[in-house]
Protein backbone atom coordinates (compact mmCIF):
# COMPACT_ATOMS: atom_id res chain seq x y z
CA UNK A 1 0.00 0.00 0.00
CA UNK A 2 1.55 3.37 -0.61
CA UNK A 3 -1.89 5.39 0.09
CA UNK A 4 -3.54 5.90 2.83
CA UNK A 5 -6.73 5.21 2.78
CA UNK A 6 -8.22 8.56 4.36
CA UNK A 7 -8.31 12.28 2.57
CA UNK A 8 -7.73 14.63 6.02
CA UNK A 9 -6.23 13.46 9.04
CA UNK A 10 -9.16 14.48 11.85
CA UNK A 11 -8.23 11.55 14.32
CA UNK A 12 -6.47 7.99 14.76
CA UNK A 13 -10.00 6.63 15.09
CA UNK A 14 -10.95 5.98 11.50
CA UNK A 15 -7.14 5.00 10.13
CA UNK A 16 -6.26 1.53 9.65
CA UNK A 17 -2.90 -0.14 10.80
CA UNK A 18 -1.54 -0.31 7.29
CA UNK A 19 -1.90 3.37 7.37
CA UNK A 20 0.25 3.73 10.33
CA UNK A 21 2.69 1.63 8.68
CA UNK A 22 3.04 3.82 5.81
CA UNK A 23 3.16 7.07 8.11
CA UNK A 24 6.09 5.30 9.96
CA UNK A 25 7.78 3.94 6.66
CA UNK A 26 7.30 7.55 5.48
CA UNK A 27 8.86 9.12 8.59
CA UNK A 28 11.66 6.93 8.36
CA UNK A 29 12.72 8.68 5.00
CA UNK A 30 11.96 12.06 5.92
CA UNK A 31 14.08 11.44 9.52
CA UNK A 32 17.23 10.81 7.03
CA UNK A 33 16.49 13.83 5.42
CA UNK A 34 16.05 16.31 8.56
CA UNK A 35 19.68 15.11 9.37
CA UNK A 36 21.30 15.93 6.22
CA UNK A 37 23.48 19.21 5.92
CA UNK A 38 20.79 20.49 4.22
CA UNK A 39 17.47 19.60 5.34
CA UNK A 40 14.72 20.34 2.32
CA UNK A 41 12.92 18.63 0.28
CA UNK A 42 11.13 19.98 -2.67
CA UNK A 43 8.41 17.85 -2.50
CA UNK A 44 5.54 20.61 -1.37
CA UNK A 45 6.37 23.36 -3.56
CA UNK A 46 3.68 23.99 -5.05
CA UNK A 47 1.46 24.15 -2.09
CA UNK A 48 0.56 26.68 0.28
CA UNK A 49 -0.24 25.23 3.69
CA UNK A 50 -2.09 27.36 6.59
CA UNK A 51 -2.00 26.73 10.02
CA UNK A 52 -4.78 27.54 11.89
CA UNK A 53 -4.32 27.97 15.91
CA UNK A 54 -7.62 28.64 17.91
CA UNK A 55 -5.54 27.64 20.90
CA UNK A 56 -2.45 28.23 22.48
CA UNK A 57 0.99 25.97 21.37
CA UNK A 58 4.10 25.58 20.77
CA UNK A 59 5.34 22.78 20.05
CA UNK A 60 2.88 21.40 17.84
CA UNK A 61 3.04 24.74 15.75
CA UNK A 62 6.84 24.79 15.73
CA UNK A 63 6.72 21.69 14.65
CA UNK A 64 4.51 21.73 11.56
CA UNK A 65 5.80 24.79 10.50
CA UNK A 66 9.16 23.57 10.66
CA UNK A 67 7.77 20.04 8.56
CA UNK A 68 6.01 22.46 6.20
CA UNK A 69 9.30 24.43 5.60
CA UNK A 70 11.69 20.99 4.69
CA UNK A 71 9.32 20.38 2.38
CA UNK A 72 9.01 23.48 0.60
CA UNK A 73 5.26 24.45 1.13
CA UNK A 74 4.27 27.81 1.06
CA UNK A 75 3.30 28.48 4.87
CA UNK A 76 0.67 31.20 6.34
CA UNK A 77 0.21 31.08 9.73
CA UNK A 78 -2.56 32.35 12.11
CA UNK A 79 -4.06 32.34 15.73
CA UNK A 80 -7.24 33.36 17.39
CA UNK A 81 -5.73 35.55 19.92
CA UNK A 82 -4.79 38.25 17.16
CA UNK A 83 -7.85 37.36 14.57
CA UNK A 84 -10.93 38.54 13.49
CA UNK A 85 -12.48 35.17 15.44
CA UNK A 86 -12.97 37.81 18.48
CA UNK A 87 -15.16 40.20 16.03
CA UNK A 88 -17.12 37.61 16.02
CA UNK A 89 -16.76 35.84 12.62
CA UNK A 90 -17.82 32.10 12.19
CA UNK A 91 -15.67 28.85 12.32
CA UNK A 92 -16.20 28.48 8.60
CA UNK A 93 -16.31 31.89 7.46
CA UNK A 94 -13.30 32.46 8.67
CA UNK A 95 -11.44 29.22 7.15
CA UNK A 96 -13.19 29.87 3.26
CA UNK A 97 -12.00 33.35 3.51
CA UNK A 98 -8.53 31.71 3.94
CA UNK A 99 -9.32 29.35 1.70
CA UNK A 100 -10.42 32.08 -0.93
CA UNK A 101 -6.52 33.36 -0.99
CA UNK A 102 -5.56 29.51 -2.58
CA UNK A 103 -4.56 27.25 0.34
CA UNK A 104 -4.26 23.75 -0.12
CA UNK A 105 -3.96 22.27 2.65
CA UNK A 106 -4.90 23.41 6.94
CA UNK A 107 -3.84 22.53 9.54
CA UNK A 108 -6.16 23.22 12.91
CA UNK A 109 -6.31 23.62 16.26
CA UNK A 110 -9.45 24.11 18.08
CA UNK A 111 -10.63 24.15 21.36
CA UNK A 112 -13.97 22.43 20.46
CA UNK A 113 -14.24 18.46 20.05
CA UNK A 114 -14.92 17.63 16.30
CA UNK A 115 -14.17 20.69 15.16
CA UNK A 116 -11.89 19.61 12.31
CA UNK A 117 -14.58 16.55 11.19
CA UNK A 118 -16.97 19.33 11.36
CA UNK A 119 -14.29 21.59 8.63
CA UNK A 120 -13.86 18.65 6.66
CA UNK A 121 -17.49 18.50 5.62
CA UNK A 122 -18.00 22.18 4.53
CA UNK A 123 -14.22 23.19 2.91
CA UNK A 124 -12.68 21.60 -0.06
CA UNK A 125 -9.18 21.42 1.22
CA UNK A 126 -6.97 18.45 3.25
CA UNK A 127 -8.01 18.96 7.01
CA UNK A 128 -4.91 18.37 9.54
CA UNK A 129 -6.03 18.45 13.19
CA UNK A 130 -3.56 19.25 15.38
CA UNK A 131 -5.41 19.02 18.33
CA UNK A 132 -9.24 19.53 18.95
CA UNK A 133 -10.52 20.16 23.11
CA UNK A 134 -10.23 16.80 24.98
CA UNK A 135 -10.85 15.07 21.82
CA UNK A 136 -7.73 13.68 19.51
CA UNK A 137 -3.80 14.79 18.96
CA UNK A 138 -3.28 12.16 16.00
CA UNK A 139 0.02 13.41 15.03
CA UNK A 140 1.17 13.35 18.94
CA UNK A 141 0.29 9.85 19.01
CA UNK A 142 1.79 8.73 15.77
CA UNK A 143 5.02 10.41 17.29
CA UNK A 144 4.74 9.09 20.65
CA UNK A 145 4.36 5.58 19.05
CA UNK A 146 6.93 5.85 16.42
CA UNK A 147 9.62 6.86 19.25
CA UNK A 148 8.58 4.10 20.91
CA UNK A 149 8.81 1.75 17.37
CA UNK A 150 12.26 3.34 17.29
CA UNK A 151 13.42 2.52 21.05
CA UNK A 152 11.99 -0.40 21.49
CA UNK A 153 11.90 -1.86 18.07
CA UNK A 154 8.30 -2.82 17.66
CA UNK A 155 5.01 -1.62 19.25
CA UNK A 156 3.37 -4.81 19.13
CA UNK A 157 3.29 -6.53 22.52
CA UNK A 158 4.45 -3.92 24.14
CA UNK A 159 3.13 -2.30 27.41
CA UNK A 160 2.17 1.16 27.83
CA UNK A 161 0.94 3.07 30.57
CA UNK A 162 -0.52 6.29 30.21
CA UNK A 163 -0.18 8.65 33.53
CA UNK A 164 -2.03 11.62 34.58
CA UNK A 165 -4.98 13.75 33.95
CA UNK A 166 -6.95 10.83 31.56
CA UNK A 167 -9.74 12.70 31.63
CA UNK A 168 -8.83 15.98 29.90
CA UNK A 169 -5.96 14.32 27.59
CA UNK A 170 -6.52 14.51 23.85
CA UNK A 171 -3.33 12.74 23.48
CA UNK A 172 -4.57 10.09 25.74
CA UNK A 173 -7.73 9.02 23.28
CA UNK A 174 -5.36 9.14 20.22
CA UNK A 175 -2.80 7.41 22.09
CA UNK A 176 -5.26 4.87 23.25
CA UNK A 177 -6.43 4.53 19.27
CA UNK A 178 -2.90 3.69 18.52
CA UNK A 179 -1.64 1.79 20.41
CA UNK A 180 -4.76 -0.58 20.05
CA UNK A 181 -4.32 -0.59 16.49
CA UNK A 182 -0.44 -1.33 16.74
CA UNK A 183 -1.20 -4.23 19.50
CA UNK A 184 0.34 -2.99 22.47
CA UNK A 185 -0.88 -3.58 25.76
CA UNK A 186 -2.57 -0.38 27.42
CA UNK A 187 -3.15 0.60 30.49
CA UNK A 188 -4.34 4.11 31.87
CA UNK A 189 -3.67 5.39 35.56
CA UNK A 190 -4.02 8.19 37.70
CA UNK A 191 -6.30 9.70 40.21
CA UNK A 192 -9.80 8.14 39.58
CA UNK A 193 -11.32 11.47 39.50
CA UNK A 194 -9.59 11.90 36.56
CA UNK A 195 -10.08 8.67 34.72
CA UNK A 196 -13.40 8.44 32.66
CA UNK A 197 -15.87 6.51 34.07
CA UNK A 198 -16.20 4.09 30.74
CA UNK A 199 -12.60 3.98 29.45
CA UNK A 200 -12.51 0.47 30.15
CA UNK A 201 -14.64 -0.16 26.73
CA UNK A 202 -12.10 1.13 25.04
CA UNK A 203 -10.19 -2.30 25.63
CA UNK A 204 -7.82 -0.59 28.52
CA UNK A 205 -6.06 -1.70 32.02
CA UNK A 206 -6.72 0.82 34.73
CA UNK A 207 -4.94 0.94 37.76
CA UNK A 208 -4.99 3.73 40.54
CA UNK A 209 -1.50 2.71 42.01
CA UNK A 210 1.59 4.39 40.12
CA UNK A 211 4.39 1.91 41.39
CA UNK A 212 1.99 -1.43 40.27
CA UNK A 213 1.34 0.28 36.83
CA UNK A 214 5.17 0.62 36.54
CA UNK A 215 5.51 -2.44 37.45
CA UNK A 216 3.53 -4.03 35.01
CA UNK A 217 4.72 -1.14 31.85
CA UNK A 218 8.01 -0.87 29.55
CA UNK A 219 6.65 2.35 28.96
CA UNK A 220 5.05 5.50 30.88
CA UNK A 221 4.10 8.02 28.84
CA UNK A 222 3.54 11.03 32.00
CA UNK A 223 0.74 13.45 30.60
CA UNK A 224 0.68 16.91 32.08
CA UNK A 225 -1.99 18.19 34.42
CA UNK A 226 -4.33 20.40 32.35
CA UNK A 227 -5.50 23.09 34.52
CA UNK A 228 -6.63 24.93 31.85
CA UNK A 229 -9.30 22.40 30.99
CA UNK A 230 -10.35 21.60 34.64
CA UNK A 231 -13.07 23.44 35.76
CA UNK A 232 -13.08 21.86 39.50
CA UNK A 233 -10.85 20.35 42.21
CA UNK A 234 -9.91 17.06 40.59
CA UNK A 235 -7.19 16.16 43.14
CA UNK A 236 -6.57 18.50 46.47
CA UNK A 237 -3.36 19.82 45.71
CA UNK A 238 -0.33 19.88 42.91
CA UNK A 239 1.73 18.32 46.09
CA UNK A 240 -0.27 15.59 46.65
CA UNK A 241 -0.54 14.76 43.22
CA UNK A 242 3.26 14.42 42.26
CA UNK A 243 3.35 12.90 45.48
CA UNK A 244 0.87 9.81 44.37
CA UNK A 245 1.39 10.50 40.82
CA UNK A 246 5.18 11.72 40.02
CA UNK A 247 7.78 10.08 38.93
CA UNK A 248 11.15 10.31 40.68
CA UNK A 249 14.56 8.73 40.21
CA UNK A 250 13.77 6.85 43.86
CA UNK A 251 10.81 4.86 42.11
CA UNK A 252 12.49 4.37 38.92
CA UNK A 253 15.31 2.61 40.27
CA UNK A 254 13.56 0.76 42.76
CA UNK A 255 11.93 -0.75 39.64
CA UNK A 256 13.61 -4.05 38.45
CA UNK A 257 13.81 -3.10 34.50
CA UNK A 258 14.50 0.06 33.00
CA UNK A 259 11.50 1.05 31.58
CA UNK A 260 11.28 4.04 28.76
CA UNK A 261 10.34 7.54 29.91
CA UNK A 262 7.56 9.16 27.50
CA UNK A 263 6.15 13.45 27.87
CA UNK A 264 4.44 15.03 25.58
CA UNK A 265 4.99 18.52 26.95
CA UNK A 266 5.33 20.87 27.90
CA UNK A 267 6.59 19.35 31.37
CA UNK A 268 5.85 20.80 34.77
CA UNK A 269 9.01 20.06 36.12
CA UNK A 270 8.84 18.54 39.55
CA UNK A 271 4.63 17.89 39.38
CA UNK A 272 4.41 14.68 36.50
CA UNK A 273 8.16 13.68 36.55
CA UNK A 274 11.45 15.29 38.28
CA UNK A 275 13.88 17.13 36.50
CA UNK A 276 16.35 14.53 36.96
CA UNK A 277 14.11 11.91 35.62
CA UNK A 278 13.43 14.20 32.22
CA UNK A 279 17.23 14.21 31.53
CA UNK A 280 17.76 10.38 32.26
CA UNK A 281 19.19 8.65 29.86
CA UNK A 282 15.40 6.36 30.01
CA UNK A 283 13.75 9.34 28.94
CA UNK A 284 13.01 9.93 24.95
CA UNK A 285 11.34 13.41 25.85
CA UNK A 286 13.58 15.25 23.05
CA UNK A 287 13.66 12.40 20.59
CA UNK A 288 9.44 12.37 20.67
CA UNK A 289 10.48 16.35 19.65
CA UNK A 290 12.90 15.27 16.63
CA UNK A 291 10.57 12.73 15.91
CA UNK A 292 7.43 14.76 15.58
CA UNK A 293 8.99 16.70 12.51
CA UNK A 294 9.63 13.31 10.37
CA UNK A 295 6.39 12.48 11.43
CA UNK A 296 4.41 15.60 10.71
CA UNK A 297 6.56 15.58 7.22
CA UNK A 298 5.17 12.01 6.39
CA UNK A 299 1.43 13.26 7.16
CA UNK A 300 1.63 16.34 4.93
CA UNK A 301 3.82 14.52 2.20
CA UNK A 302 1.23 11.32 2.02
CA UNK A 303 -1.99 13.88 2.23
CA UNK A 304 -0.23 16.04 -0.14
CA UNK A 305 -0.37 13.28 -2.68
CA UNK A 306 -4.10 13.17 -2.20
CA UNK A 307 -4.95 16.82 -3.85
CA UNK A 308 -6.13 16.56 -7.59
CA UNK A 309 -4.09 19.18 -9.56
CA UNK B 1 8.97 -10.68 -23.24
CA UNK B 2 12.29 -10.19 -25.83
CA UNK B 3 15.24 -10.63 -24.53
CA UNK B 4 17.99 -7.58 -25.10
CA UNK B 5 20.45 -8.66 -23.52
CA UNK B 6 21.01 -12.11 -21.51
CA UNK B 7 23.15 -12.79 -18.09
CA UNK B 8 26.54 -13.49 -19.92
CA UNK B 9 26.21 -10.51 -21.72
CA UNK B 10 25.24 -8.20 -19.16
CA UNK B 11 27.99 -9.61 -17.25
CA UNK B 12 30.86 -8.92 -20.18
CA UNK B 13 28.71 -5.17 -20.55
CA UNK B 14 29.62 -4.52 -16.51
CA UNK B 15 32.96 -5.37 -16.93
CA UNK B 16 33.48 -3.07 -19.94
CA UNK B 17 31.62 -0.65 -18.08
CA UNK B 18 33.89 -0.76 -14.99
CA UNK B 19 37.29 -0.56 -17.16
CA UNK B 20 36.16 2.38 -18.45
CA UNK B 21 35.64 3.94 -15.27
CA UNK B 22 39.02 2.82 -14.24
CA UNK B 23 40.23 4.69 -17.53
CA UNK B 24 38.98 8.18 -16.78
CA UNK B 25 39.38 8.01 -12.67
CA UNK B 26 42.79 5.74 -12.14
CA UNK B 27 42.81 5.45 -8.34
CA UNK B 28 39.43 6.87 -7.49
CA UNK B 29 40.82 9.29 -4.96
CA UNK B 30 38.54 11.39 -5.80
CA UNK B 31 35.61 9.78 -7.13
CA UNK B 32 32.59 8.22 -5.51
CA UNK B 33 29.68 6.13 -6.73
CA UNK B 34 25.77 6.72 -6.42
CA UNK B 35 23.32 3.89 -7.02
CA UNK B 36 19.94 6.04 -7.62
CA UNK B 37 17.22 4.11 -5.80
CA UNK B 38 15.92 1.96 -6.13
CA UNK B 39 17.17 -0.31 -9.50
CA UNK B 40 20.81 1.76 -9.75
CA UNK B 41 21.47 0.56 -6.10
CA UNK B 42 22.11 -3.44 -7.19
CA UNK B 43 23.99 -2.26 -10.84
CA UNK B 44 26.51 0.06 -8.60
CA UNK B 45 27.37 -2.86 -6.03
CA UNK B 46 28.00 -4.84 -8.90
CA UNK B 47 29.78 -2.02 -10.60
CA UNK B 48 31.71 -2.11 -7.14
CA UNK B 49 32.43 -5.49 -6.64
CA UNK B 50 34.36 -6.00 -10.07
CA UNK B 51 36.68 -2.82 -9.33
CA UNK B 52 37.70 -4.48 -6.33
CA UNK B 53 38.12 -8.07 -7.67
CA UNK B 54 39.75 -7.28 -11.03
CA UNK B 55 41.45 -3.97 -10.19
CA UNK B 56 41.95 -4.12 -6.57
CA UNK B 57 40.51 -0.83 -5.35
CA UNK B 58 39.51 -1.61 -2.29
CA UNK B 59 38.27 1.42 -1.22
CA UNK B 60 35.75 2.86 -3.52
CA UNK B 61 33.02 4.99 -1.48
CA UNK B 62 29.13 3.63 -2.77
CA UNK B 63 26.10 5.86 -1.67
CA UNK B 64 22.91 5.12 -2.77
CA UNK B 65 20.40 8.12 -3.45
CA UNK B 66 16.36 8.29 -3.02
CA UNK B 67 15.26 10.90 -5.62
CA UNK B 68 11.23 10.54 -4.74
CA UNK B 69 10.90 13.88 -2.73
CA UNK B 70 12.56 15.76 -5.34
CA UNK B 71 10.83 14.10 -8.49
CA UNK B 72 9.01 16.76 -10.66
CA UNK B 73 5.87 14.25 -11.49
CA UNK B 74 4.32 14.39 -7.37
CA UNK B 75 1.31 14.42 -7.93
CA UNK B 76 0.91 14.12 -11.75
CA UNK B 77 1.18 10.65 -11.82
CA UNK B 78 -1.72 8.48 -10.88
CA UNK B 79 0.17 6.13 -8.67
CA UNK B 80 2.56 7.03 -5.79
CA UNK B 81 6.17 5.84 -5.60
CA UNK B 82 7.14 4.70 -2.74
CA UNK B 83 10.52 5.63 -1.29
CA UNK B 84 13.67 4.23 -0.78
CA UNK B 85 16.47 4.20 1.61
CA UNK B 86 19.08 7.26 1.02
CA UNK B 87 22.51 6.39 2.27
CA UNK B 88 25.52 8.74 1.55
CA UNK B 89 27.85 8.71 4.43
CA UNK B 90 30.57 10.88 2.56
CA UNK B 91 30.25 14.40 1.44
CA UNK B 92 30.73 15.26 -2.09
CA UNK B 93 32.05 18.45 -1.65
CA UNK B 94 34.17 18.73 -4.54
CA UNK B 95 34.65 15.16 -5.55
CA UNK B 96 33.49 13.20 -9.16
CA UNK B 97 30.43 11.41 -8.83
CA UNK B 98 29.65 8.79 -10.88
CA UNK B 99 25.32 8.79 -10.83
CA UNK B 100 24.74 4.56 -11.75
CA UNK B 101 20.72 4.11 -12.77
CA UNK B 102 19.62 0.94 -15.12
CA UNK B 103 17.44 2.83 -17.52
CA UNK B 104 17.87 5.82 -19.08
CA UNK B 105 14.52 6.87 -20.45
CA UNK B 106 12.95 10.70 -20.70
CA UNK B 107 15.49 12.10 -17.91
CA UNK B 108 13.47 13.00 -15.26
CA UNK B 109 14.92 10.78 -13.01
CA UNK B 110 18.47 12.29 -13.46
CA UNK B 111 17.33 15.75 -13.13
CA UNK B 112 16.04 14.90 -9.99
CA UNK B 113 19.31 13.18 -8.77
CA UNK B 114 20.76 16.13 -9.53
CA UNK B 115 18.64 18.55 -7.72
CA UNK B 116 18.71 16.00 -5.20
CA UNK B 117 22.83 15.32 -4.80
CA UNK B 118 23.21 19.01 -3.69
CA UNK B 119 22.07 18.25 -0.41
CA UNK B 120 25.60 16.33 0.23
CA UNK B 121 27.69 19.04 -1.04
CA UNK B 122 28.81 20.99 -4.39
CA UNK B 123 30.62 18.08 -6.65
CA UNK B 124 33.21 18.63 -9.01
CA UNK B 125 31.57 17.47 -11.51
CA UNK B 126 28.96 14.68 -12.49
CA UNK B 127 28.86 11.77 -14.66
CA UNK B 128 26.13 9.26 -15.56
CA UNK B 129 26.36 5.58 -16.26
CA UNK B 130 23.86 3.19 -17.45
CA UNK B 131 23.04 0.08 -18.29
CA UNK B 132 20.23 0.48 -21.16
CA UNK B 133 20.07 3.75 -23.06
CA UNK B 134 16.93 4.41 -24.51
CA UNK B 135 17.44 6.67 -27.20
CA UNK B 136 15.02 9.22 -28.93
CA UNK B 137 12.94 9.28 -25.70
CA UNK B 138 14.60 11.99 -24.02
CA UNK B 139 12.39 15.14 -22.63
CA UNK B 140 15.45 17.16 -21.02
CA UNK B 141 18.96 17.75 -22.36
CA UNK B 142 20.88 14.86 -20.29
CA UNK B 143 23.18 12.53 -21.85
CA UNK B 144 25.20 9.42 -20.29
CA UNK B 145 29.04 9.06 -20.20
CA UNK B 146 28.82 5.75 -19.78
CA UNK B 147 26.09 3.20 -21.46
CA UNK B 148 25.95 -0.12 -21.55
CA UNK B 149 23.54 -1.05 -24.13
CA UNK B 150 21.73 1.33 -26.62
CA UNK B 151 18.07 0.69 -27.48
CA UNK B 152 15.49 2.10 -29.92
CA UNK B 153 12.21 1.53 -28.62
CA UNK B 154 8.24 2.64 -28.66
CA UNK B 155 6.51 4.18 -25.98
CA UNK B 156 4.21 1.49 -25.74
CA UNK B 157 7.12 -0.33 -25.02
CA UNK B 158 8.89 -1.06 -21.65
CA UNK B 159 12.53 -1.99 -20.82
CA UNK B 160 13.09 -4.13 -17.61
CA UNK B 161 16.17 -5.02 -16.14
CA UNK B 162 16.97 -8.07 -13.69
CA UNK B 163 19.04 -8.55 -11.26
CA UNK B 164 20.21 -11.84 -10.05
CA UNK B 165 19.98 -10.55 -6.30
CA UNK B 166 16.53 -9.20 -6.57
CA UNK B 167 14.96 -11.21 -9.53
CA UNK B 168 16.57 -14.50 -9.66
CA UNK B 169 17.89 -14.03 -13.09
CA UNK B 170 20.07 -11.61 -14.81
CA UNK B 171 18.67 -10.26 -18.09
CA UNK B 172 17.53 -6.84 -20.17
CA UNK B 173 13.64 -7.26 -21.43
CA UNK B 174 11.44 -5.42 -23.49
CA UNK B 175 8.02 -5.69 -22.78
CA UNK B 176 4.90 -4.20 -24.29
CA UNK B 177 2.37 -2.26 -21.94
CA UNK B 178 -0.98 -3.38 -21.91
CA UNK B 179 -2.84 -0.05 -21.35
Amino acid sequence: MSQLSVNHLLGIKGLKREDIELIFSTADNFKEVINRPIKKVPSLRDLTIANLFFENSTRTRLSFEIAEKRLSADVVNFSASSSSVSKGETLIDTVNNILSMKVDMVVMRHPNPGAGVFLSKHIDARIINAGDGAHEHPTQALLDTYSIRERLGNVEGKKVVIVGDILHSRVALSNIYALNLLGAEVMVCGPSTLIPKFIHTLGVKVETDLRKALEWADVANMLRVQHERQDLKYFPSIREYSQMYGVDMNLLNSLDKDIVIMHPGPINRGVEITSEVADSPQSIILDQVENGVAIRMAVLYLLASKIDR
Amino acid sequence: MKIILGAKEIGITLERLACQLVENHNDFKDTVLVGIQPRGAIFAERIKTILELNYELDDVKLGYLDITFFRDDFRRRDKQIEASQTQIDFLVEDKNVIFIDDVLHSGRSIRAALTAIQSFGRPNNIELMVLVDRRFSRSLPIQPDYKGRKVDSYDNEKVIVKWIEQDEIDGVYFEQKND
